[in-house]
């Protein structure tokens, strides 16, 4: 009678494979960055808030910093938004948004009535930064180093664990590598 | 106050569907009456309070709460009031309570109309759905709830997507949901029989009507859905095999085998293992689905946003009911094995090749959508399945499908040997594959292979539908309401694979750029963008092109495609402009300007696509007429299968 534990087995595999469909660390389009390692692309692209101003990482050679790419349609950044608030407060570097795809009205609605935890935020109407950057979609965390290389790419919502986990050693590092 | 409201009634009905779940399988599995007697109330109270807890929510898009996180998300002040309610299921949250609602109407239902099944169990299969109901309502409150609280309120929502304000989209998710969630009775129904430990003939007469009813309502579904991505995307193709579509097809396939199957069951008492386990999969294919649309495992190209929790809490969802009923499956079905032999060509053995057939093309379909996480499990990289692929997987089976579809319905229950009635169908065929040609050479003026086996198929299964309905109409005969349903649902069918067929042999797309006063020919009708104007809608501005169409100097139609600009979230959407016939569609959409008042514009030509909705409606219409046969309106009591003897071999014709 071992064929009617069949549907069962098959249906095993069939979890098997969505628990890590699940996988959080998984990159959702299984390639890699090819950016790791590699200089951050330049952009220098106007401020959400004030459209006159321009934001450009060109200014930042010489710091570690973080991108993070988000969007005010995507509700996972909405999720991250509270860590993102946490994390600007300690101050250990600058934040630099990059505001994906979006409408500058919204943008600033977010940011005054949820609060800013950037440092500046970009605002990429036509997604073409994001392309530079190999953005598959939204949010997205890169951290770069005093060298201006890309060193390490987050995908899916930013927490206070995955800061202090993945992010902080890798900030000491860069640092002491760069002092 | 009506969303803290809302909340209440929804954790109201989680609480008594958790007791509907407790009393109705603990009260059977002890045998207490009492117990097994709070399960029928519990489910109208659980109505009640899903009614109120949808109310809530409609009422706060209706009166532009913008204070509500959902409300302000998906609605505008500006968004015409159908919209308004229609926005309700029209992301995540709000969906989910759609289902959430439908799943109690049919809980409803089947505590109103199990009342002549024996006590322990009604109580049973209310108990499932009750554990079923539970689960969703969880997921609601816990990860999803629509009712959520934006503080301070929004001044303005940020509008429902411009392309999901439609009227098709409007009604396609409750109908769609109505097709997945109505597979659940057949589920509930399939878990009762292996916890009684029985299942026999009449079980399958309960199950089938609730089975069509689920099954039509999938089809209109799927339908809609279909016609809607044809006219609304502004690319004129009707299906996509997108991960989406499919997660809404594997359920209709896996349907479909079902109803087939359950008729065997119904009137030889055979096949029951395998109908269960078909009853299980139907259902459990809807629940794949929806994991697959809401956890973000599977990324479409139109999705970003990534949710991981969600996914978490389908995935252990799925695990308890499908991997719980699977578990009941290995232990119970073996038990309820019935020895009993068939003819080659009988009936059975044409519902055989049926089930199979369609048992095969869902679980390609699955593979199909899920190879690409498979591939990368492995480590082997990343592919794409793209839509040639499907279309092979899915026509090579489909083909014989299609020729044991127009023999079987002519023959007979035991013996392998086909009724009177199937005499002219060699002839037929002929005159099918000659009609064929004579359609492609006169009207098309082209041969194509597609068209030539779809057209040849589709003529053929329509002639043999035909048959017997005809004969009996003739000789005087009464036609029972199952062999009428199964005749229609067929000629649906044939009325299908003629307008795939034809579509996809003859249509013609064309991307062209025009002036005013421009024209382009295509399939002898002359395209004329007479000129553009601006026009206004209740939430958008338009330009609206204006274009004349002619055949042979003589007016055909004027068409008025719209280039929409949505004033909220500032997007454009094309409002394509059809004229429709019996034979052809003609599609305008327009693109981009220009410049120089030059407008990119898709022109299309569409023979014959309207079968493919129609074909969908009528095999609908084939269901519900089928599901009012008088047998299934009967009430027997548990003990006496076969009450309606048919009077001669040919009745048992309609139970197909």
């Amino acid at each position: 009678m071992w064929k009617f534990l069949l549907p069962f087995a098959a249906f095993v595999a069939l979890v098997v494979l969505f628990a890590f469909g699940l996988n959080p660390n998984r990159d959702i389009h299984a390639l890699p960055s090819p950016l790791i390692g590699k200089p951050a692309p330049e952009f220098a692209l106007t401020d959400v808030m004030d459209a006159s101003k321009i934001v450009s990482n060109a200014t930042l050679k010489g710091q570690v910093y973080v991108l993070n790419v988000w969007g005010t349609w995507c509700g996972a950044c909405r999720q991250e938004h509270e860590a993102l608030l946490e994390i600007a407060q300690q101050h250990v570097v600058p934040i630099i948004g990059l505001d994906y795809m979006d409408e500058r009205e919204k943008a600033k609605q977010w940011l005054t009535q949820l609060g800013n935890p950037y440092s500046a935020v970009a605002f990429d109407t036509d997604g073409r930064t994001a392309i530079d950057w190999g953005v598959y979609g939204a949010p997205e965390t890169y951290l770069v180093d005093t060298k201006g290389r890309v060193i390490f790419k987050f995908i899916t919502p930013m927490t206070a664990d995955v800061w202090h986990h993945e992010f902080l050693p890798r900030i000491a590092a860069a640092r002491r590598a760069g002092a | 106050m009506a969303p803290e409201l809302g909340i209440f009634a929804l954790i109201l009905a989680f609480i008594l569907s958790l007791s509907q779940a407790f009393f109705g399988l603990t009260g059977a599995w002890r045998g207490k009456p009492v117990w097994m007697a709070v399960a029928r109330p519990a489910v109208t109270g659980q109505f009640v309070f899903v009614v109120m807890a949808f109310a809530c929510l409609v009422y706060s898009f209706v009166n532009n709460d913008f204070s509500v996180l959902y409300v302000a998300r998906n609605s505008n002040s500006q968004l015409p009031l159908f919209y308004k309610v229609a926005a309700l299921w029209g992301a995540h949250e709000g969906s989910l309570l759609l289902w959430i609602l439908i799943l109690s109407i049919w809980s409803l239902a089947v505590a109103a109309f199990s009342r002549a099944l024996p006590l322990t169990f009604s109580s049973r299969v209310l108990g499932v759905m009750g554990l079923i109901s539970s689960g969703f309502m969880l997921f609601t409150l816990w990860t999803s709830s629509p009712f959520l609280r934006l503080i301070p309120a929004a001044p303005d929502g940020a509008d429902l997507n411009p392309v999901l304000q439609d009227f098709a989209l409007a009604i396609h998710p409750p109908m769609l949901y109505t097709g997945y969630v109505g597979f659940s009775v057949a589920f509930a129904f399939a878990c009762a029989a292996m916890l009684e430990g029985r299942l026999d003939q009449t079980w399958a007469k309960w199950t089938r009507p609730w089975t069509i009813f689920a099954w039509l309502f999938q089809t209109i579904g799927i339908a809609l859905g279909s016609w809607w991505a044809y006219y609304e995307l502004g690319w004129g193709g009707w299906w996509f095999w997108d991960p989406v579509e499919n997660a809404s097809f594997m359920p209709w396939l896996a349907g479909t085998a079902l109803i087939h199957s359950l008729s065997v069951t119904e009137k030889r008492g055979i096949f029951k293992s395998w109908t269960l386990l078909l009853a299980i999969f139907a259902f459990s294919l809807s629940l794949v689905g929806t994991f697959l649309v809401r956890s973000g495992v599977l990324v479409s190209v139109h999705s970003f946003a990534t949710d991981p929790t969600r996914g978490l809490y389908i995935l252990a969802f799925l695990v308890l009911t499908i991997g719980g009923s699977l578990t009941l499956y290995a232990w119970r079905a073996p038990k309820l094995y019935a020895p009993g032999g068939f003819e080659l060509f009988s009936r059975e053995f044409f519902l055989l090749v049926n089930n199979v057939i369609l048992a095969a093309v869902a679980a390609l379909v699955l593979w199909g959508t899920l190879s690409p996480l498979v591939y990368e499990l492995l480590g082997v990289g990343k592919i794409s399945v793209g839509p040639p692929v499907f279309a092979v997987m899915f026509l090579v089976p489909m083909l014989p499908l299609m020729v044991f579809m127009a023999i079987g319905m002519h023959s007979v229950w035991r013996r392998g040997k086909l009724t009177a009635t199937a005499k002219p169908l060699w002839w037929l065929a002929c005159a099918a594959i000659l009609l064929s040609l004579g359609v492609q050479g006169l009207v098309f003026g082209e041969l194509h292979w597609l068209g030539l086996l779809g057209f040849s198929f589709g003529f053929w299964i329509i002639f043999s539908a035909l048959l017997e309905p005809l004969r009996r109409l003739r000789q005087k005969q009464t036609l029972t309401a199952a062999l009428l349903g199964m005749c229609i649902a067929h000629l649906g069918v044939g009325m299908f694979a003629i307008g795939a067929s034809g579509v996809e042999s003859y249509k013609i797309e064309k991307d062209v750029s025009l002036k005013p006063g421009g024209s382009f020919r295509i399939a002898g009708y002359d395209f004329k963008f007479v000129s553009a104007a601006n026009v206004r809608g209740p939430n958008y501005d338009a330009v609206q092109a204006e274009v004349q169409v002619t055949r042979g100097g003589k007016p055909v139609t004027l068409l008025e495609p719209q280039k929409r600009h949505f004033w909220v979230q500032q997007t454009a959407n094309s409002k394509a402009a059809i004229s429709v016939n019996w034979a052809r569609d003609l599609f305008v959409a327009m693109g981009d300007p220009l410049g120089d008042n030059a407008w990119s514009m898709r022109i299309q030509y569409k023979p014959l696509v309207r079968y493919i909705w129609l074909g969908a409606i009528v095999m609908a219409l084939g269901g519900l007429i089928a599901a009012t046969d008088r047998r299934y309106r009967v009430k027997v009591p548990a003990a006496a299968p076969g009450l309606v003897t048919p009077p001669d071999s040919r009745a048992e014709l309609g139970s197909a």
